[in-house]
């Protein structure tokens, strides 16, 4: 059975090294179902917030290859974690905008910027409500969506 | 340069190359120069503190160095320059992957102003070499050099052992900077676990004490750990069985008792039936290669399994693992064979190795002798008898190199070169040089066929200029033999492509590049053929004129159980 997991890299932060961990899961055929990546400030590392799936004896592969990896500092995988996505909705101002204010309200949501004919609103939430929050939206007929992919941090 | 260990110059990129060289021991090198990598070849000119040989081909440069890696336990140290100098390559890097081979390999590139820009013989060589080794380097700048090629051995030569590609830009190696070799090194990220967890040590040894049928599953870790004497002692005192993986050839001696013969596909059916009806399986550095298990569901299913291996990625990877030990054999074994020593009866396997012995008498490893004409086992069988363990045997790839390792009767460790995960035909030639530079005192025999010859038979070339004897040992049958077997057992005889009838004559091939060469069509020309080879001191070609349709027995099926091997062919 096919399980989520999500796995936090710890690396040197050098030439290739994203090189490195994509063709690692593209190479064994894991997948990948979002990868982000910043620097982690005062060092000479990055973090990569990476969330899979696969059955358990994948995911333990995952984890060993990834710790094999020579510029590989760390390998988190964490089963207590504060997990946090981010998503941009373009919604046209045409579109009557009812219920809109309560239902941010309801998924710290905010309006980020707009334009002439649009808005963009911004939630940043855990990877299950930001997903209802998508489906919610929908009525408001957003012409673009911008998913960030997940990060997270272990308790 | 005659410098001091740490004094600091002021030198080039090319020149830090051959200094590092220097300061790792390096006593030989292959390679192939080109345009981005001149600079270094101007230094390689000036120097004497190693040798370097012109290969033929840069894929015969990596095998040359590989085999040297093999048979030394050393660094193998290649160069090539960039674009098809790097991708002619990269079959060699995958062959040393594979089989965890501890190489340095360097590379020409453009100058890094000309990175991208699609130059003349510009390749992204990190970009493909990514996947095929245990780790690579672009050099960016000229004072990170020592400590990329520092780093570049250590990795290299420690862990699991592996080839690291580094690429090296050609304005790089004009640079000057400053040059001070690292006498320790400490990296941040990777730190090899050596020492074994004591408390699963323990158990491990609590495991082997009730086991009943216990044995030893012997991989190519027993011999990249140096760990073969302390294996043959912990066979010995313990009285367990061992069976060896193509790998771990020459680990126990040939005529020990307690060695049940070659593991797998084509592993003796006393080994595979070893496997299958233990109850405690002792892994020592194999990888559960899909040529060993078979069917995984049937694999070893009465058994719990310890296994040692340096690289946790091993462990579990396809069975699932009782005791895992994560170390360096050797030293997992140092803590090891005291308490085996001391708690393990040998008696007590007494009725398990009287089995095993039963299984042996009805179904011992054998091939059909013949007069008419010359069975391949037989050639394989008479320079065993011949030279023993005065030679280093390395194979190409095929029924061949099957053979080799069911017959050679090997005594050492090292004594035995053949590239087991990548299958990589044309390896046997470059590779038995490289093997003849790190065993000198010994004759170096390549076993191979008439197809895999051909896929490097320009180091004939090498063998001569470089004064490097190796004697070829064509077993010809006109075929891909191999993939022949396979087309007859499963294809229903559609030999699609692999008749080999038309074939140069061997003889003047070799002649022509300053060797000698012999036609052997009985077993009395094969005896004077090879005296004569021994003599001649130059590179040897024998072509041996065996059995057509010989086949590779026994035999597990792809997929099939150990247990239920193919012992016998009949048309």
């Amino acid at each position: 059975m096919d399980l989520r997991r999500v796995i936090s890299v710890i690396v040197l932060n050098e030439h290739g090294v994203l090189a490195r961990i994509s063709g690692l899961f593209a190479g064994r055929g894991y997948n990948i179902d979002s990868l982000t990546v910043a620097p982690v400030p005062n060092t000479n590392l990055s973090r990569l917030t990476i969330v899979t799936s696969g059955n358990s004896r994948v995911l333990e592969q995952i984890v060993k290859q990834l710790h094999k990896l020579i510029p590989t500092y760390k390998v988190i995988e964490s089963c207590e974690f504060v997990e946090k996505e981010m998503a941009l909705i373009k919604i046209p101002l045409k579109e009557s905008f009812d219920g809109l204010d309560a239902m941010l309200k309801a998924y710290n949501g905010v309006i980020a910027n707009s334009g002439d004919d649009f808005i963009v609103v911004m939630v940043a939430d855990d990877t299950p409500r930001v997903a209802s929050f998508l489906k919610a939206v929908k009525k408001y007929n957003p012409t673009e969506i911008v998913m960030g992919g997940s990060v997270a941090m272990d308790l | 340069m005659e410098k001091l260990q740490g004094e600091v110059m002021e030198i080039s990129g090319s020149q830090m190359v051959i200094e590092a060289l220097r300061h790792e021991e390096v006593e030989v090198v292959f390679g192939y120069p080109g345009g981005a990598i001149m600079n270094v070849y101007d230094e390689v000119y000036k120097q004497n503190y190693f040798k370097h040989i012109l290969t033929r081909h840069e894929q015969a440069a990596l095998h040359a160095a590989d085999g040297y890696a093999r048979a030394s336990g050393r660094v193998g140290v290649a160069f090539v320059t960039s674009g098809p100098g790097f991708t002619n390559a990269v079959t060699g890097l995958a062959t040393a992957y594979m089989d965890s081979v501890p190489m340095v390999v360097i590379s020409g590139q453009v100058p890094i102003t000309m990175i991208g820009t699609d130059a003349f013989q510009e390749i992204d060589a990190v970009g493909i070499s990514r996947p095929c080794v245990k780790h690579n380097y672009l050099v960016k700048d000229v004072s990170e050099l020592p400590r990329i090629l520092k780093e570049a051995f250590y990795i290299a030569r420690t862990g699991r052992p592996g080839p690291v590609h580094v690429d090296l830009p050609k304005d790089v190696t004009a640079q000057i900077g400053k040059f001070e070799y690292p006498k320790t090194i400490s990296m941040q990220t990777y730190k090899p676990t050596l020492k074994g967890n004591i408390r699963q040590i323990k158990k491990a040894v609590e495991a082997i004490k009730n086991a009943k049928r216990p044995i030893f599953y012997l991989g190519g870790g027993v011999i990249n750990s140096g760990a073969s004497s302390l294996v043959r002692e912990m066979a010995a005192v313990s009285g367990i069985p061992a069976v060896e993986t193509l790998m771990a050839r020459g680990t126990l001696r040939y005529d020990d008792p307690l060695l049940l013969g070659m593991v797998g596909m084509h592993g003796s059916y006393v080994a595979n039936m070893g496997m299958s009806e233990a109850d405690l399986m002792i892994a020592f550095g194999p990888r559960f290669d899909d040529r060993v298990t078979g069917k995984l569901s049937e694999f070893a299913k009465h058994a719990k399994i310890i296994h040692v291996d340096i690289d946790p990625s091993s462990i579990g990877k396809l069975v699932d693992v009782d005791y895992p030990i994560v170390g360096d054999l050797k030293n997992v074994l140092e803590t090891m064979l005291p308490r085996v020593k001391e708690e393990i009866d040998p008696n007590k396997y007494q009725n398990w190795r009287e089995l095993l012995s039963r299984y042996n008498d009805i179904h011992p490893l054998k091939y059909e002798d013949s007069n008419e004409v010359i069975k391949p086992q037989w050639v394989i069988e008479q320079v065993g008898r011949t030279l023993g363990d005065k030679a280093i045997v390395t194979t190409d790839v095929g029924q061949h190199q099957m053979w080799s390792a069911q017959f050679y009767p090997f005594t050492f460790p090292r004594q035995w070169v053949s590239s087991g995960g990548l299958g990589t035909m044309g390896f046997g030639l470059p590779a038995a040089m490289g093997a003849k530079w790190a065993q000198k005192d010994k004759i170096s025999i390549n076993f191979t066929g008439d197809g895999s010859i051909l896929m490097n038979i320009q180091e004939l070339m090498t063998a001569i200029e470089s004064k490097t004897p190796v004697i070829n040992i064509i077993l010809n049958n006109n075929f891909l033999g191999m993939v022949r077997q396979w087309q007859t057992f499963f294809y229903d005889k559609r030999y699609s492509s692999t008749d080999l009838n038309m074939q140069p004559d061997f003889v003047k091939l070799v002649e022509s590049f300053g060797g000698v060469g012999f036609h052997v069509e009985t077993k009395e020309e094969f005896d004077k053929a090879l005296d004569a080879a021994i003599k001649s001191g130059v590179v040897a070609l024998i072509d041996v004129k065996v059995n057509r349709l010989e086949n590779v027995l026994p035999m597990v099926p792809a997929g099939g159980t150990l247990y239920n091997m193919m012992l016998d062919y009949k048309d």
